[in-house]
């Protein structure tokens, strides 16, 4: 399918080829759904909606509640607010959610609906929130919105109480699985620290079948433990893309300190996060802890010569991408092409910090590589054919540069359409990493075997 | 439950109001009235979709086009390459091409970005066509589509149609429509003069409204082949440029999905005097009636006597088959919830030539003659619904104990969490489900999903077991 892309790579300004991000929106949603008892509400026309649902239904299986403030021609002309108070009302009515999350559209954004404002003049029963976010789809991409939506939590719930803060730390976890909610709340357990996880989706997105529809599903962050996030000692936001945001307005709004770390991918990044939890609450690593890291390296001892040199092209969004590149780097691998397509963030332009930080990490390993944000799979599959690869890592839309190129491919990200159980199995924390190692030699190996004749078939690999 | 309760009283117990009207049980105490095609509420989860989504569903199998959408990244991605239609030539359509509009554009106007996208994507891909779909921020921001794309058309010397699909001015069914008038100005450049009506090929026909999901186009095309009839072009599954173009000169113009196609069909009775019929070719007793009626049609003798021929061959080849799916699926009972009102009524047949009993019909996009035929074609206390939630598809499902829904992709984990069996009949299928071929593969992933050992440990599950309930 992609074998018509050109192998000269050619200026281009005039939009994208087979995108590596999607839009605001969508992000919002899905970290909307990490609040128990919250029903997410698009404010734009239905299809919106509709494209988001289908889209996160199909990443993780699951049904996804949402709904519209389904726009016409009317609302676009005169403004949505009748339709966003009609919705507020009928929620309410219909759904009884604790909290009803409202994003914006483009088409909302453009036309200049004020949501605070009609918010509060609408009529919201007793005890129940509706919170907002700005997510316009012509800025950023769904980790933004993800990113906007959790700063929107911060806004609406969060309180400090009082002066003493709670010996508790709040994990903001970014736009990952379920899963790996699950892998990090393990691990800050295992730590013997409190902690307030917001949004947290497990439970929500990887639900237990129970042979009932559960319109709200008994996983999520609770109401009250979101607004008890102003009262903790710290916020640890786990990468910068979609957790610093929210993680400094806590900070502005009340008073706890925010510090962002990488997304816990790889020994390293999860080592840090275990160093932090250990030096902000002097707790000391459990045994347990201590002998999965050792499991870990010895997995990596033990395949690290099929790692040595291999090439690899890796894509996705940022905050899984640092992480994912440090972890390649330390099994002796060459990450010669990383890209984005989330815009790199504040520092010097789009391109930002994002660049820059992964061309530190190359640039420690001496090595050099192509690094871009705000780019595409166009460009992406066209740095491949200019300087192949031993392997492609990504979410699933880049299965067709692994066919075109014939390159192994391990899928990793958001949007994984077209395999299961992902959003279950982490790739974060020490196991995590384990399960990246698995991924990556099989990947490798099973080419081996392939391409192998039959004398090469090897038992022993 | 169903059986002691009476109809409408279950229609009134905690459903929306505004929704009664919208949902009736047949032979109930109300009348035959369904409200349809009317916009869904504010605050209800609807499972419909958008204009730009309608038109790009209609359009994205013509495949040597450039679909460039013209619009925020997400109104792209999310419809890349989702459609399972096959292609036996150009894979261009399969790529994702958007203006990936940003904030800049929002203020200023996209149109120049719109023209630099599209020369710099003619000058890669040779196509002979560009679709540009608008989104909803372009209508919005009012960019002139058709003067950027008649200014590329002139400097490129290919045809670039603007497809008027932003999302809010109406449903899927707006969209349909203006995919249907961005046909009408592919197969008619507003420069040429008119075509004569044109009917020197005698028995060939135009096959609308088949997307070729999974290569059905292709079976279809095969059966009308050996009847004699020469399918002309298809509309749009496996189309190219210049077949599109060829359409004026058919003698008929047959047309499967009806909700999507029926507006082009009768523009090109008006314009080239093309009569139309609807067909369908889902389930041996549609495909058989449909291939009859085209060959009655051209009142060919021969044809008539080939096609009798070959339905008879085909029947008798699925027969064993079918019979063997039709014991062990008898009885079961299945629930329907599609995008329109004539594969509802196709897959009810369906069902019924395999026993199973239809608990429960809705479409998200169904007219009231739709609704009229599945009204009388339904069995007494069959739930028909129109543009339903998630809410009401589990509360008749469960209350009517389906055994299966047939749907799509937000459906299925819907099904799957009340251990009811599952059936894609929307863009994720994976076989075909057309033709004879396709009945049998329709019966066997009825009997697979619904004979599956998972559900004996899904039912009552989460913990239910080890409660000992």
């Amino acid at each position: 399918m992609l074998d018509c892309t050109p192998k000269e790579i050619i200026k281009r300004s005039g939009g994208v080829i087979n995108p590596a991000k999607t839009c605001q929106p969508i992000g919002a949603m899905y970290a909307a759904l990490g609040i128990h008892n919250c029903l997410p509400h698009s404010h734009g026309s239905q299809g919106c909606c509709a494209y988001h649902r289908s889209h996160l239904t199909r990443h993780f299986r699951e049904p996804v509640m949402a709904t519209t403030s389904s726009f016409t021609e009317g609302a676009s002309v005169f403004g949505g607010g009748g339709n966003l108070k009609t919705a507020i009302k009928n929620v309410f009515a219909i759904y009884n959610p604790d909290v009803m999350a409202v994003h914006t559209t483009c088409l909302s954004e453009t036309i200049g609906d004020d949501i605070p404002t009609l918010i509060k003049s609408a009529e919201v029963p007793e005890g129940k929130v509706v919170i907002h976010a700005n997510t316009p789809s012509y800025q950023g991409s769904h980790i933004t919105g993800f990113s906007n939506m959790v700063k929107g939590m911060v806004d609406y719930l969060a309180r400090s109480d009082t002066d003493e803060k709670k010996e508790q730390v709040n994990i903001i976890p970014g736009f990952i699985n379920p899963g790996d909610m699950r892998e990090i709340k393990r691990l800050v357990s295992k730590m013997g620290i409190k902690f307030i996880m917001f949004p947290d989706t497990s439970g929500v997105m990887d639900s237990p079948m129970t042979g009932k529809f559960h319109m709200f599903p008994a996983g999520g962050a609770r109401v009250e433990d979101i607004r008890d996030t102003g009262n903790s000692r710290l916020t640890i936001a786990l990468g910068y893309y979609a957790s610093s945001n929210p993680a400094h307005q806590l900070e502005r709004n009340c008073r706890v300190p925010a510090m962002t770390i990488k997304t816990p991918i790889g020994i390293k990044a999860t080592d840090d996060l275990l160093m932090t939890l250990r030096g902000k609450f002097t707790r000391e690593i459990p045994y347990e802890l201590e002998e999965e890291r050792g499991q870990l390296v010895d997995v990596m001892t033990d395949t690290h010569h099929h790692f040595y040199g291999k090439k690899v092209a890796i894509f996705g969004d940022p905050d899984i991408l640092t992480g994912l590149t440090e972890f390649v780097l330390s099994l002796g691998m060459r990450p010669v092409h990383v890209l984005t397509g989330t815009p790199g963030g504040t520092l010097g332009g789009p391109q930002g910090i994002f660049e820059k930080e992964i061309n530190e990490m190359l640039a420690a390993a001496r090595l050099e590589g192509r690094v871009k944000a705000a780019g595409d799979l166009f460009e992406l599959h066209q740095w491949i054919k200019n300087e192949p690869v031993d392997l492609l890592m990504g979410n699933t839309y880049g299965k067709y540069i692994a066919r075109a190129e014939d390159i192994p491919f391990v899928r990793v990200g958001f949007p994984i359409l077209d395999r299961s159980t992902h959003p279950y199995l982490p790739i974060v924390g020490y196991r995590g990493a384990m399960r990246l190692v698995e991924m990556i030699s099989n990947a490798l190996l099973d080419r081996q075997d392939r391409d192998a004749a039959d004398e090469d078939l090897e038992l022993v690999m | 439950m169903s059986a002691a309760v009476p109809n409408d009283q279950l229609i009134n117990d905690h459903l929306i109001e505004e929704r009664e009207s919208s949902i009736l049980i047949k032979g109930g105490q109300r009348k035959n009235q369904l409200k349809c095609d009317a916009d869904s509420i504010a605050g209800c989860i609807s499972q419909r979709a958008c204009v730009y989504c309608g038109a790009r569903v209609v359009l994205n199998p013509v495949t040597d086009a450039i679909h460039l959408v013209h619009g925020p990244i997400g109104c792209a991605s999310y419809t890349w390459d989702i459609r399972g239609s096959l292609s036996s030539g150009s894979e261009l359509y399969r790529n994702s091409f958007s203006t990936d509009l940003k904030e800049n554009d929002i203020i200023f106007g996209g149109e120049k970005k719109l023209a630099r996208a599209i020369d710099e994507l003619v000058q890669k891909y040779k196509a002979p066509v560009v679709f540009v779909y608008a989104t909803c921020v372009v209508g919005v921001i009012g960019d002139d589509l058709e003067a950027v794309c008649k200014k590329a058309a002139q400097k490129h010397g290919i045809q670039v149609i603007p497809v008027q699909s932003s999302g809010f001015i109406g449903n899927k069914s707006a969209g349909y429509r203006a995919a249907c008038d961005a046909l009408l100005r592919l197969i008619e450049p507003r420069s040429a003069a008119r075509p004569p009506v044109n009917k020197y090929r005698i028995k060939s026909i135009n096959y609308l409204g088949d997307f070729n999901l999974a290569g059905e186009a292709w079976i279809i095309t095969e059966y009308l082949r050996q009847i004699g009839v020469e399918v002309n072009v298809v509309f749009t599954g496996d189309s190219k440029c210049n077949n599109l173009q060829k359409a004026p000169g058919a003698a008929l113009n047959i047309i499967q999905c009806a909700g999507s196609m029926a507006y082009l069909a009768q523009r090109m009775e008006e314009l080239y005097g093309i009569p139309y019929m609807r067909v369908s070719f889902l389930g041996l007793e549609d495909t058989s009636a449909s291939l009859r009626s085209i060959a009655a049609f051209f009142k060919d003798l021969q044809m008539q006597r080939r096609a009798e021929e070959l339905i008879r061959r085909e029947t008798v080849a699925v027969k064993p088959q079918m019979e063997g799916y039709r014991a062990k699926l008898r009885h079961k009972k299945a629930a329907i919830y599609v995008g329109g009102g004539f594969k509802a009524i196709s897959l009810i047949k369906q069902f019924r030539e395999l026993g199973i009993d239809v608990v429960m019909v809705g479409t998200q996009t169904g007219r009231e003659e739709d609704y009229q035929t599945l009204h009388h074609i339904a069995d007494n206390g069959t739930v028909i619904l129109d543009d339903a939630n998630p809410s009401e598809l589990e509360r008749f499902m469960t209350e009517k104990g389906a055994h299966l829904l047939v749907g799509g992709v937000k459906e299925r984990p819907l099904a799957y969490k009340l251990g009811v069996a599952f059936i894609d009949h929307n863009h994720d299928r994976k076989h075909p489900l057309s033709g004879y071929v396709g009945a049998v593969n329709f019966a066997r992933e009825v009997h697979d999903t619904v004979c599956s050992p998972v559900w004996k440990y899904a039912r009552g599950s989460g913990g239910g077991i080890y409660a000992g309930s």
